[in-house]
Parts: structure tokens; C-alpha cells; sequence
């Protein structure tokens, strides 16, 4: 055991060091902030480079976005989760979809066996799609669906829903998360290989900046790149490299920055180490708003806002002791919105252990409500602007993401690190460090490595009715035979033809969907074209 | 992680990657010869899944073949995954240690 025996050798030194292994000095002081400017790296909340907050007046004028994600079962399942989400106060719809959605399967196909309904809504066809949102006025809400290799599929079935209900598509707003590139570093649940998929998220980027200008086209995901196991710093580094290739990609594709990159939106992480994941967002909005004007001369003042989603980190919910989950996920809530967020999840106490229960997910909802009415740190713009602490940790991740960007641009950007596997390699080996860490006891996890209790699991979980499975592949068999048959084929084909061409696929793709062709036929159309994606084995 | 683990205490891993279908991973045991097999599961799937692994070694003779597994496993599933043979489970917040320690005395081949 080489690794064991290195540490034997190593005497303990107690480091003082952020959860992600970065190093914290005793205090802060002036002296750290040396050359530092007002106008020039904090300026006023709503101005560039934005390190103080997206918006003039922030939370003052409107608080985030309280957005509990939620999914599972069938489309009825779902459905009635909205309503009671909503009914709770809840500002914004998520949508978690099941595996074989999230792979472009059907629930028929035996790669789904086991999986239907289970950690989403299954969803096959237009006919889900319109259950899920039956008696939710799509331009009433707004709603953000958790999918990425068969975004363009999924979104195709929700425009047509809101065709179906007389919404018009310019007052439709939302966010696909298309975010591929983090699919590749760390999510995994890709279909094609990075380019092919990379041209059908510019096809869907030029297709919203003409059709459905108030939708958020890419949630650039930080998210699951930290939950892989990366340090704070590669989250904000490899996430905002992904949004830079995206951009490059818009670019090339012969598309005006400014059409495309005021639709970009950005999802992090919000872990435990609260001053580092605070001066993370205040990072990443001075770090996009720099990039955009200067790397990619953006004109319009909103392409340069990095709007953020924020989610409480499941990661390190535990599942021994699983209330004092609650406390965790209140200080990170905390930090989300002292980092001054736009919209929040927060992870219910029993997500380590299953889906979470209606009366988990409204206690979550209730920590959200108690910050903003309650604790008083909504009244003020960016209360922690000026701290030496914040301040210096705010500069230094900014210098250390610009020592990532160096590294990926040598590399010819994100898509060739990624086929090299170098952000993957970077977030396992974080990911690993951090392992032993905690089994050395050098960062600890209450009742997981210290203050430990025997107790019986206290909750009770949520259990996924077994007959979805059965009702989805009833409902898909009906459905196959009652649609017009020759009419999906000639769509299917259509759209095989325009992925070997340069057509834009989203037209062929909405008629696929309208004529009720299923997930998994459309995106096995493209599949046929494409391919899929076989990652190489790195550990 | 896991891979990493075993492999960083002198084993040798096959890792088969991401969403492997039950038939998938019985083939990969089967061609590699292993001495055991590690499964990983977060979505809630165990109860299909596992069983169909399980059936699938036993048709395909692979008697000495370990399975262990990991994951996001209610606590009470775990004596019925135990019955039907799979080893060990291991829940969130097992060390790597625990988990490279059991590989090492289970497996019926001593290194």
C-alpha cells in the first residue's frame, strides 16, 4: 500500500486550510490587499466587473429565486410535486429527470430496465411532457430542466407544450442545462462524442437567440464537477473555461457574441467552507465579466453578467446523523446568498439516503424562506465586500482560474483537455487527496470521522411506486400505435439527413417531437449519425 | 475512487466505467477472469439490478466470483441483497480502508 506508507512517514502538522485544501493565513490585513482598487475590482453592484452582484439593487429589489429541483415517477407523479412546491411559497419549477431520459432511452429499451421514475421523472414522448406541466401555464412559470446529452429533445418537447397550451415562445422563460463539457469531466451522462455534441448546443444557442429570446440556453455547471471531487478553485477555473468554449464555439459558428451570451447562465456548488465558497461567486462574476469584454469584445452590458444558480452541496450531506444535514445546509444557503446568488436549491436532510420526502424538501424550502425574511442579510448589497479575508481569497481564485485558463488554452481548449482527460485526471486526484485527508482525520466530518453515535436511521424515506414502469411502457406501447407511423418516419429521417448536413437540427427535431416520436427514437436517429461517446478509462 | 484504492494497495482493477448493463458486467468478469466484482449504484436501481447480476454469475458458473457493492442503499435493503449473495455493502461514509481490507480477506485467491 504505497499511498498508506507515504503517510505513515509524514508527521501530523495541524493545517489551517479551506475545505479544499487551499491555505488560510492567521489574519488579514491591508497589507494583503496591496494595489487594490475600488472601482476597478470591486465597483457598484450592477456595474462592472460586477464583483458585487449582477444587479443595481439586488435582493433588495427582488430575492433569488427559490427553485427546488424535483422529479420522479411518472409525469402525473411529478406533476403534483409542482403544485404542492408551488402552492409552498416556491418562485420557480426544476425538473430531475430519471436515467434512461437522461441518456435518451426510452423506458421500454432494456438499457432502462431497473431505472424508470426512480431519481427523476421518466419522460418519453410529447404526452409526458404535457402531463408534467397539466394546469401550469408554461408563460406563467419559469422553469429550469436538468438535462444535457438530449437537452435539444427535451426542450423541443417543452416549446411544443407550450404550443399546445397557446403560450407564445417569446414569453417562455427557462434554462436547459446543456452543459456537455461537464458531462465529459464528471457527470457522465453524455450520448454523442464533444464535437457533434457541441454543434447541436450551437444550433440550440442560434435557435433561441431568434425564437425564444428569454431562455436560458446553457447552465454552465460547476455543480457536478465539484461534486466529482473537485477543490473550489478547478470548480470556478473548468466551469468557466467550459463557458469560454462555448463562446469560442458560438463565435465559429458564425454567430454575434452578444446574440447568444447574454442567454449563458452559471450553476455552482455551494459546499462547506463558507468565506471560500463566498469569494468563489464574487470571482466568477469578475472573472466572466473580464473575459467577455476582454477576450470576446462583447458590446451588450448583459453578456457580461455570469447570473448564478446555486445548490447546496449534496456531497457532503451525510447519512449518518442526518439531521444535522439541516445545519449544513443552512450555512451554505448563508454563503450563497452573502455570495449573492440569483436563484437557490437546497438539498433536503435525507438526500443521502433516497429521494428526498415531501416533508424533507419543504424544510429545505422553509431554510431558504427564514434567511430571507428572517436573518436580516438581505438588506444589504454584499456585506462581506471589503473584508481583507474576502477580499484577498476573491483575488486569489482569480488568479489561480487564470493559471487553469493558461494551461487549457496551451492545450487548444476545453474539448482537447477534455479528450486527454485532464480536467477529469486534476478533479480525481483532488477528489482522492481529499479521502485521505478525511481518513487521517485531517478534515473533519461531524458524526462521519468524529463525534460519532450509533443510531438507528431515524428517517422515513421516499419510495418510488413500482408500477411506473409498467405504466410508462403501457403508455409508450399505446402511443406507438396510435400515432400517425409514416409521418414519424419521415421526421426521423429528416432529421438523420440534417446531422449529416449543417442544417440547424432544432426544426427537425421540434417536428419529431410534435408528430410524438419518442426520446429514444430521436436521439437513436442521431446516434446513427454520431455515434457515442466512449470514454477513455482514467484512474 | 475505489478503483484507486484497491489499485494503490497492490490489486489489479478493470475498471468498466459508467452505466454498465448487468449482462455487460457479467462478460467483463467473465473475459478478465476476475476474482471479484465491485459494484457501484446511486439512483435506487439495487433491487432490479443486483439481483440480475446475481443471476447472471450463477449461470455463468462463476461461483467464486465476490460481489460487493456500494452506493446510496436504504438499510433495509441491505439484508435481502445479503441473502441473495451479494457479500458486503457498503453505505455512504464507508472509509476506503474498510473497503480495501474486505476485498483483501474475501477474495478466495491470496496474493
Amino acid at each position: 500500500m504505497k499511498v498508506a506508507e507515504q503517510d505513515a512517514k509524514k508527521p501530523f502538522v495541524r493545517e489551517f486550510t479551506t475545505i479544499s485544501g487551499y491555505p488560510v493565513r492567521e489574519i488579514y490585513t491591508p497589507a494583503d490587499l496591496t494595489g487594490f482598487d475600488f472601482q476597478r475590482d470591486l465597483g457598484e453592484p450592477g456595474e462592472f466587473p460586477f464583483t458585487r452582484g449582477v444587479y443595481k439593487n439586488m435582493y433588495r429589489g427582488r430575492l433569488w429565486t427559490m427553485r427546488q429541483f424535483a422529479g420522479f415517477g411518472a409525469a402525473e407523479d411529478t406533476n403534483l410535486r409542482f403544485k404542492y412546491l408551488l402552492k409552498q411559497g416556491q418562485t420557480g419549477l426544476s425538473v430531475a429527470f430519471d436515467y434512461p431520459t437522461l441518456f435518451g432511452y426510452d423506458s421500454d429499451s432494456p438499457e432502462a430496465y431497473g431505472e424508470v421514475g426512480r431519481c427523476g421523472v421518466a419522460i418519453d414522448s410529447l404526452a409526458d411532457m404535457e402531463a408534467l406541466f397539466d394546469g401550469i401555464r408554461l408563460d406563467q412559470v419559469t422553469t429550469s430542466m436538468t438535462t444535457n446529452a438530449p437537452a435539444a429533445v427535451i426542450w423541443a418537447m417543452y416549446l411544443a407544450t407550450a404550443e399546445k397550451q397557446g403560450a407564445a415562445w417569446k414569453d417562455l422563460s427557462g434554462t436547459i442545462q446543456n452543459d456537455i463539457l461537464k458531462e465529459y469531466i464528471a457527470q457522465k451522462t453524455f450520448i454523442y462524442p464533444p464535437r457533434p455534441s457541441m454543434r447541436i448546443i450551437t444550433d440550440i444557442m442560434a435557435f433561441a437567440s431568434r425564437h425564444v429570446p428569454r431562455w436560458n440556453t446553457i447552465s454552465i455547471s460547476g455543480y457536478h464537477i465539484r461534486e466529482a471531487g473537485a477543490t473550489a478553485i478547478q470548480e470556478l477555473a473548468f466551469t468557466l473555461r467550459d463557458g469560454i468554449e462555448y463562446a469560442e464555439y458560438g463565435v465559429r459558428a458564425g454567430l454575434d457574441v452578444d446574440e447568444f451570451a447574454p442567454r449563458l447562465s452559471f450553476f455552482f456548488d455551494v459546499h462547506n467552507d463558507f468565506f471560500e465558497e463566498i469569494a468563489k461567486l464574487r470571482a466568477a462574476r469578475r472573472i466572466w465579466s473580464r473575459v467577455m469584454k476582454d477576450r470576446f469584445h462583447a458590446r451588450d452590458a448583459r453578456s457580461l453578467l455570469c447570473r448564478i444558480h446555486c445548490q447546496t452541496a449534496g456531497v457532503s450531506l451525510t447519512a449518518r446523523q442526518p439531521y444535522n444535514n439541516v445545519v449544513r445546509v443552512t450555512l451554505q444557503a448563508l454563503a450563497a446568498v452573502l455570495g449573492g446568488t440569483q436563484s437557490l436549491h437546497t438539498n433536503s436532510l435525507d438526500e443521502t439516503l433516497a429521494l428526498p420526502t415531501e416533508k424533507s424538501v419543504t424544510i429545505a424550502l422553509r431554510t431558504q424562506q427564514i434567511i430571507a425574511h428572517e436573518s436580516g442579510v438581505a438588506n444589504t448589497i454584499d456585506p462581506l465586500g471589503g473584508s481583507y479575508f474576502v477580499e484577498t481569497l476573491t483575488n486569489e481564485m482569480e488568479t489561480a482560474a487564470d493559471t487553469y485558463f493558461e494551461r487549457i488554452d496551451a492545450m487548444g481548449g476545453m474539448v482537447p483537455a477534455i479528450e486527454r482527460g485532464y480536467p477529469q485526471r486534476e478533479i480525481q486526484e483532488s477528489s482522492y487527496q481529499f479521502s485521505r485527508a478525511v481518513e487521517r482525520k485531517e478534515k473533519i466530518i461531524v458524526g462521519v470521522n468524529e463525534f460519532i453515535t450509533e443510531e438507528p436511521p431515524p428517517v422515513d424515506i421516499l419510495v418510488i411506486d413500482e408500477a411506473v414502469y409498467q405504466r410508462q411502457c403501457d403508455k409508450l406501447r399505446k402511443l406507438r400505435a396510435e400515432r400517425d407511423g409514416a409521418l414519424v418516419e419521415q421526421n426521423l429521417s429528416a432529421l438523420k439527413r440534417a446531422a449529416e448536413g449543417t442544417d440547424n437540427l432544432m426544426p427537425h427535431i421540434l417536428d419529431c417531437v410534435r408528430s410524438y416520436a419518442t426520446l429514444g427514437e430521436i436521439c437513436d436517429a442521431m446516434r446513427v449519425v454520431y455515434g457515442e461517446y466512449q470514454e477513455p478509462s482514467i484512474f | 475512487m475505489i478503483a484507486r484504492a484497491l489499485r494503490d494497495a497492490g490489486m489489479e482493477v478493470i475498471y468498466t466505467g459508467l452505466r454498465q448493463t448487468p449482462e455487460q458486467i457479467i462478460n467483463a468478469a467473465l473475459q478478465e477472469d476476475v476474482d471479484a466484482i465491485g459494484l457501484s449504484i446511486l439512483s435506487g436501481a439495487h433491487m432490479h439490478l443486483f439481483p440480475r447480476i446475481i443471476e447472471l454469475k450463477q449461470e455463468k458458473k462463476l461461483d467464486d466470483v465476490m460481489v460487493f457493492a456500494g452506493g446510496i442503499i436504504p438499510d433495509h435493503d441491505i439484508p435481502k441483497l445479503k441473502e441473495i449473495g451479494v457479500a458486503e455493502i457498503f453505505p455512504p461514509g464507508s472509509s476506503l480502508e474498510e473497503i480495501v481490507e474486505f476485498v483483501r480477506t474475501h477474495v478466495k485467491k491470496q496474493y
